[in-house]
């Protein structure tokens, strides 16, 4: 790999998931959900990319299309190399230990029916033809890695506390060592203090083993103390896309500086000062968005222009990715 | 070190844990008791209790007898031992219930799997359970029975031949009851985040299924199980009734029961024997499958 210019790792270009809607009689198809319509990016080795927005933007379905949970409708997620979105099943099956993910309940995400041992190993026995014994050596490493006692190994997965079961389900997203994991909101079900020794284990962990990370949250000052770049979904879309110290000390999408200014600040005195900007409205339904930017109808700065066009989303300063018409004037030659 | 020689110990035998769960739960170990002591009481005692054989002029007079030490259970209309009716019927009965109960499972159980799990059967088979479910069973039955009972009584026998056909009429007849719940909860399972998960390490689907999906739709399955097993039982004294399942003289508890039905108003207790032995084996058929349940539920395991 050239060091001057790394490729990506994860490629994602104009990325669309559309759900059908079923409606009638006739169950004839009456439309459909674009839950997430159109978004690129790149992810580079090592890196963590936080997806912020709010609930139902379409964040864990980037994170889902992107593993091929879901098949998506357009456009390419090249990881490593290799097209997931076109992949054949048995292609896309030995593609799977190259990348993984880490849900976010872990509650649900572990059978309750399996022991400890049995729901680490499974990876193992899936993609490995390991004796029993060395399967159990290398469970046993991982909660090593993961800070689980070996001596849970046989218990099942309603002994544990959530912070716990959070580390079973890391340590079944490393069993393959992957290159890239998905972390879709892995800490939200958890309390607070154990989002912390979950997060601080999640980047211990890519610190040893290289990994790169897609972080999706809502919890904007944990992405902040995760990620190394920062995308803000609104609909199906990306707003705006940067670095992390740039977004959050000088959001440039509307969205995302009323976004940014709902974070609460520890320091009283400027917490005093802080300034929230209030959006009016709701959401739009993503079955049936508005014309041109998604956002037109709750932006405080929308203009004629907002109404009619679609923003694309284009690079408006080193490093930060808009998708906006008040920067439209820098971008011209661009796009 | 003692620690990881600890951790490095073999699972303790999960067959272990659920005997010992299952023993804690009362109703079921009551019902293993009764059910053990049917199923071994119909096989062995026909050979320690062999009615006297009884000339055409004795049994007549000795017809309609109450119960007393030479007849525990008295004679039918016919001067016959009850009790060694009973106990040569609680054979077939039996056997009929749960061989048929255990046909129904299986196949309601996998339709139920394969219409829940792929997409594309879903329609076709769903369809085919409202087929069965819309024929009426009993006409559909007869007609079974009467195209098949000579041809398969002249391959294995007339005994054996109508075990078989009642066995596999009522196995094929009850089975959409069983895929329709199990195909809702696997509708359900598919999009757990477990199974989810499972996908995105790339198991198989025939392993999803197996290992994440079956187990977990054990405790619906057992419910119906345990509900067939009476229903199993009373479809075939049905048939009987119809003359349409086992020879006339051959007894089961069903035909029994039936046979009694002309002279509950006289004799009552050959309405009851009959009946007791149908309801204690639905009854401890179904505290079993109550604490198996409860025995194979990690979660419950642990209390």
């Amino acid at each position: 790999m050239l060091d001057a210019s790394p490729l990506p790792l994860v490629r994602v270009r104009d990325l669309k998931m559309h759900f059908p809607i079923y409606a009638g009689l006739l169950r004839r198809r009456a439309g459909e959900v674009k839950a997430v319509d159109g978004v690129s990016f790149d992810i580079m080795p090592g890196e963590t990319l936080g997806l912020v927005g709010e609930s139902g933007c379409g964040k864990s379905t980037v994170g889902r299309a992107l593993l091929r949970l879901y098949t998506p409708t357009a456009g390419s997620v090249v990881i490593d190399g290799e097209d997931v979105a076109t992949l054949s099943p048995e292609a896309l099956r030995k593609k799977r230990p190259t990348m993984q993910m880490v849900f976010q309940d872990p509650q649900a995400s572990l059978n309750p029916r399996m022991t400890l041992a049995a729901i680490i190993s499974e990876p193992l026995d899936e993609h490995t033809d390991w004796s029993g014994e060395r399967k159990l050596d290398r469970v046993h490493e991982l909660m090593d890695q993961v800070g689980l006692n070996r001596a849970f190994a046989n218990r099942y997965p309603h002994e544990f506390s959530g912070g716990q079961r959070q580390r079973i389900g890391i340590a079944r997203a490393l069993a393959l060592n992957p290159k890239f994991i998905v972390c879709d909101e892995p800490i939200a079900a958890l309390d607070v203090s154990i989002q912390a020794q979950v997060v601080n284990l999640l980047e211990d962990l890519q610190e040893r083993l290289g990994l790169t990370y897609l972080f999706i949250s809502h919890d904007l000052s944990m992405v902040r103390h995760i990620a190394d770049r920062v995308a803000v979904m609104y609909l199906g879309q990306i707003a705006e896309l940067s670095p992390r110290d740039d977004l959050y000390a000088r959001p440039l999408h509307p969205y995302a500086q009323a976004l940014l200014s709902a974070v609460p600040e520890p320091d009283p005195v400027r917490e005093a000062t802080r300034k929230r900007i209030i959006l009016t409205g709701d959401v739009p339904s993503p079955a049936n968005p508005p014309a041109g930017c998604n956002f037109c109808t709750r932006c405080p700065k929308v203009f004629d222009r907002c109404r009619v066009e679609e923003p694309r989303l284009a690079e408006v300063e080193a490093g930060r990715f808009v998708a906006c018409h008040l920067y439209g004037d820098t971008n011209k030659t661009a796009g | 070190m003692t620690d990881a020689s600890a951790a490095r110990s073999k699972p303790a035998s999960p067959l272990r844990d659920i005997w010992s769960q299952f023993r804690s739960h009362k109703g079921a170990v009551f019902g293993l008791c009764v059910l053990g002591f049917l199923i071994v009481a119909v096989l062995i005692g026909p050979w320690l209790w062999v009615p006297e054989k009884l000339t055409v002029a004795q049994a007549i007079k000795l017809k309609n007898q109450g119960p007393s030490f030479r007849f525990p259970l008295g004679t039918d209309q016919l001067g016959r031992d009850m009790l060694g009716r009973m106990l040569l019927a609680g054979r077939i009965s039996l056997a009929v219930g749960m061989v048929a109960m255990t046909i129904a499972i299986v196949f309601g159980t996998l339709i139920g799997i394969l219409a829940g799990y792929f997409r594309r059967l879903d329609g076709p088979l769903m369809r085919l359970a409202d087929m069965f479910l819309a024929l009426p069973l009993i006409p559909l039955l007869l007609v079974m029975v009467m195209l098949f009972r000579d041809r398969i009584a002249s391959l294995i026998g007339p005994e054996l031949g109508a075990f078989t056909l009642i066995v596999c009429a009522i196995g094929i007849t009850s089975w959409m009851a069983t895929s329709r719940i199990v195909r809702g909860e696997v509708l359900t399972l598919k999009e757990r985040e477990y199974v989810i998960a499972a996908r995105s390490i790339g198991v198989r689907p025939k392993r999803i299924i197996l290992r994440h999906i079956l187990p977990n739709v054990v405790s619906p399955v057992m419910v119906a199980a345990t509900l067939g097993v009476a229903d199993a039982i009373i479809t075939e004294s049905v048939l009987s009734f119809l003359g349409l399942g086992f020879p006339p003289d051959f007894p089961t508890w069903g035909r029994l029961l039936y046979d009694g039905l002309q002279y509950m108003q006289v004799y009552p207790e050959r309405v009851v024997w009959p009946g007791l032995a149908i309801s204690l084996t639905v009854l401890s058929v179904n505290y079993i499958g109550d604490g198996l349940r409860d025995a194979l539920d990690p979660r419950i395991r642990g209390r």
